[in-house]
């Protein structure tokens, strides 16, 4: 039962990484109408900055914070140069836009920071383990993620449903017109939209960099799982893309876990240790058909 | 009695609270021309889009010639001859003129899963393409691509696309929208034309046009149908002046 | 004669002309100059050309952007590549179970995907990509992650596929008929309802059109297109792994269409050839401006995709003046 429980926690932690990554994501499709590929760039770069921070300031907590501001000045610049152009544009220019975009951030990563991986360590004060019940153990590092991954959904929650700003958003996901007539400045509420998701993209990035590795690509396997997620939560929906991530991060982490021991009652052991971690894949993607059968605009996104 | 050619029975489509078509029943009888009138938001759209199968009610059916259609989706109903132009102009902008109509000829030739023959040297949908052109008037523009049509010239392209399949009943859906008084003159006098021989139900703004051209009228005000009989009848009752033509009243009479 | 001649008299046939001719004579030139790695280079771009014609026919043709092509690649390949590690290696039973293979997963993806629209319809042919790649990638007795070396399939007594020269040509041959097809494909009855429904799905749907029944079938006939480009390339290496499908592959496709010109009938052609002329003139060029610059050469090739995107859509095609016809 125990390891279950941990288990469930990865899964729920990992979730919420991937909520982070896709709420940037369904934010910039919802009011932009943006399919924006280069978001697991912005997820690296966020880990790369927090390596380098981490070694000047010689602080995992001061680096790390310095890196926020970081990643959102870079969403903000990306977003100035490139994006702007490309709302008005069809969803194939953006996509070969975008494309374009990761293959200059992966390559300019490995030219400054040179192709082999990098590790941020565990920071000390996070370096052991909290006992989430009596006799269960579960590592601080991982704990800390869900709790701050839970605050920022939180804080999101209440940005989209409480104040002005996540009025134009709301308005802005089901009517982009609307937002121009209240004679808003678009430009800015984009931009500044654009440069939160970076932000979050750049947190999930650098929060997962102890527990996975800093790497060259790290944001395009992950990307593609957020974009499955948002398109089963719903695109635009920030409720439907916590759900989803849930339901993913649950499937991916107990399907790891669980699935060697159940293929091993009828596969070698090794060709199970293989297969386990393709077929949670495999049935994430499964989900998403089964929920695009049923409904073909995701579980809470608008239907017309 | 004619057996009617489109029948609604008790139809019925909720928007949320909204009730946009409210227990609608009309009828459209071979041959003639049935308007369908009523203010902005009387839900005129509404109701032809369930006609033509794009939104499915939630209560009552449609027959058409014969059969009960309310489930059928929208290339079923065209295939049983029921043929729409659209509010908004809609052709294919990339085509010219002569292969819009050609393309609408094709659909009704059976299948399209053909895929070496030639389709620009077709002349077994090309011919009656041209001949679906001339009919409109529109022969001389045959090679033009239709997004440089003028505005008039579409709406003429529409209804010859409608035209082409020969089918038994035409939807249309303000064909004189945005168009000038002649261009007006002349879609006036091609409906005319077209009169007896094809069941035509008009959706239309333009007034004078609608009494000049309708066998009968429907009147739908917030998605109910308040009153249908002949120009004359629709004049001279009482419910539908104060209800619809309101101030224009001197005027339509 | 004179008919076929015609084309030639414009500077777009003519250039179309002289592509096709030189990749015709391409072993003979490659023979001549020494230059066995241009023949290398040359199949590629051949056998690249097929995968983007058959992308080119329901991106270009059709609209629909789909973000999954290469795992068109991946099946073709892993098709012959099964078969070959099971000791099957008869191309004559390989090349048919490849193609069945690629049209039976098109069509039940096809008839997912289709349901959808705009990013939906993108995301969803991407990750039903992934879906296979995850797969191949946890095929332990095909490889998994590492992916199989393979001998080449045999058509015993007509053709060796591990001659150079032969196979290129065989892949010439292949090129050729594609475009023969997708150049009477995109001027029939199916390929205009097909390019109707670019323009104005609601229209065609009014017209009479069953749409999705059309697109499906496009979709199917795009993904037979896509796997005989897998057996290929499969072939031309002795070797399929994950990395073939990979979703950088399918975006590299689609940079190939849009490069080449959409909805053209030789765009996929050029795309496919200023593609990897610029890879590989870029490396050279940078290092000639600065030794050791040339190894990171997407940091310029990635802005030009963004410059391609938002100034020159319509292509090298469009380059060559108005199209006849």
């Amino acid at each position: 039962m125990d390891y279950l429980l941990i288990q469930m926690l990865n899964g729920v932690q990992l979730g919420l990484l991937m909520f982070l990554l896709a709420a940037g994501l369904t934010l910039t499709f919802g009011i932009m109408d943006l399919v924006n590929l280069a978001h697991g760039s912005l997820y690296m770069m966020g880990a790369y900055l927090a390596w380098t921070l981490i070694g000047v300031t010689d602080s995992f907590f001061l680096g790390a914070l310095l890196a926020l501001p970081a990643t959102f000045l870079l969403g903000v610049a990306v977003e100035a140069v490139v994006m702007r152009r490309l709302y008005a544009r069809d969803h194939l220019d953006q996509v070969l836009a975008t494309f374009g975009l990761i293959l200059f951030f992966n390559e300019l990563v490995r030219a400054v920071w040179g192709p082999a991986g990098k590790s941020i360590a565990v920071p000390a004060f996070l370096a052991h383990t909290v006992e989430i019940l009596p006799g269960v153990l579960y590592p601080a590092y991982r704990f800390a993620i869900i709790v701050v991954g839970a605050l920022v959904a939180l804080l999101l929650a209440w940005l989209v449903a409480r104040t002005r700003l996540g009025m134009l958003i709301r308005a802005g996901a089901s009517n982009r017109r609307m937002i121009a007539a209240l004679g808003v400045n678009i430009e800015l509420l984009f931009s500044l939209v654009f440069g939160l998701g970076a932000v979050f993209a750049g947190l999930a990035g650098l929060m997962a960099a102890p527990i996975s590795s800093v790497k060259i690509g790290m944001g395009d396997d992950i990307l593609i799982l957020a974009f499955v997620i948002i398109v089963i939560g719903g695109i635009g929906s920030i409720k439907g893309a916590f759900v989803a991530a849930m339901v993913v991060g649950q499937i991916d982490i107990v399907g790891r876990a669980f699935l060697p021991d159940f293929l091993k009652t009828f596969m070698s052991s090794a060709a199970a240790s293989s297969a386990a971690p393709a077929i949670s894949q495999v049935l994430v993607y499964v989900l998403m058909a089964g929920v695009l059968v049923w409904r073909p605009t995701g579980l809470f996104g608008q239907r017309n | 009695m004619v057996e009617p050619l489109l029948r609604t029975d008790r139809l019925v489509k909720r928007f949320g609270g909204l009730v946009a078509t409210d227990t609608v029943s009309i009828d459209v009888r071979p041959g003639e021309i049935h308007a369908l009138i009523g203010p902005n938001g009387a839900g005129k759209t509404t109701l032809v889009s369930q006609l033509t199968g794009n939104l499915a009610p939630d209560a009552g059916t449609i027959h058409f010639a014969g059969r009960d259609v309310t489930r059928l989706p929208t290339h079923a109903r065209v295939r049983l001859g029921l043929a729409r132009s659209f509010q908004i102009t809609s052709v294919l902008r990339e085509f010219t003129a002569l292969e819009n109509v050609a393309l609408a000829v094709q659909a009704h030739a059976g299948h399209s899963f053909r895929f070496l023959a030639d389709v620009r040297r077709d002349e077994t949908l090309r011919a009656p393409a041209r001949q679906g052109l001339d009919a409109v008037g529109l022969g001389a523009r045959a090679d033009t691509l239709a997004s440089a049509l003028s505005h008039g010239e579409q709406r003429q392209l529409e209804i010859a696309m409608a035209l082409a399949g020969d089918p038994k009943l035409l939807l249309l859906d303000e064909p004189m929208a945005g168009m000038g008084g002649e261009e007006s003159q002349r879609m006036i006098g091609f409906l005319q034309a077209l009169k007896g021989k094809r069941a035509i139900l008009l959706i239309e703004h333009d007034m004078d046009a609608v009494f000049q051209l309708a066998d009968r009228i429907t009147v739908l005000v917030y998605g109910r149908a308040i009153a249908s009989g002949t120009p004359d009848e629709i004049r001279a009752n009482t419910e539908v002046r104060q209800a619809y033509l309101g101030d224009e009243t001197a005027e339509v009479a | 004669m004179a008919g076929l001649l015609a084309p030639l008299r414009t500077p777009r046939g003519l250039i179309v002309a002289l592509i096709l001719l030189v990749f015709a004579v391409l072993p003979l030139l490659t023979q001549a100059f020494d230059q066995r790695y241009l023949l290398s280079i040359g199949t590629r771009i051949v056998i690249w050309s097929i995968a983007a014609i058959s992308l080119n026919m329901i991106l270009g043709y059709g609209g629909l952007v789909s973000f999954g092509h290469a795992v068109f690649f991946g099946i073709g390949g892993y098709a012959v590549g099964i078969l070959a590690a099971n000791g099957l290696q008869s191309g004559w039973l390989q090349w048919p179970v490849a193609i069945a293979a690629s049209v039976l997963w098109a069509a039940l993806v096809g008839a997912l995907s289709l349901r959808t629209r705009g990013v939906y319809f993108i995301m969803i042919t991407l990750a039903f990509a992934q879906l296979v790649y995850y797969v191949s990638a946890g095929l332990e007795a095909y490889g998994a992650d590492d992916g199989l070396n393979i001998s080449r399939s045999r058509f015993d007594g007509l053709i060796d596929l591990r001659d150079k020269a032969s196979f290129y040509w065989l892949c010439f041959v292949l090129l050729l008929g594609t475009l023969w097809f997708c150049g009477r494909f995109a001027n029939s009855r199916f390929g205009f309802v097909l390019r109707g429904a670019k323009s104005n799905d609601q229209r065609m749907m009014a017209l009479g059109f069953p749409v999705f029944r059309y697109r499906l079938a496009a979709f199917t006939l795009s993904g037979a297109f896509g796997g005989l480009a897998g057996i290929l390339l499969a072939n031309e290496g002795a070797y399929v792994s994950p990395a073939m499908m990979s979703w950088v592959k399918s975006g590299d496709l689609i940079v190939i269409v849009v490069l080449g010109g959409m909805g053209t009938l030789f765009g996929p052609l050029y795309g496919t050839i200023a593609f990897f002329v610029l890879e590989e003139s870029l490396k050279p060029l940078l290092d000639l401006v600065h030794k050791g610059w040339g190894e990171y050469w997407q940091i310029v090739f990635g802005p030009m995709l963004v410059l391609i995107a938002l100034y020159a859509r319509g292509g090298i095609d469009s380059l060559l003046g108005r199209r006849h016809g």
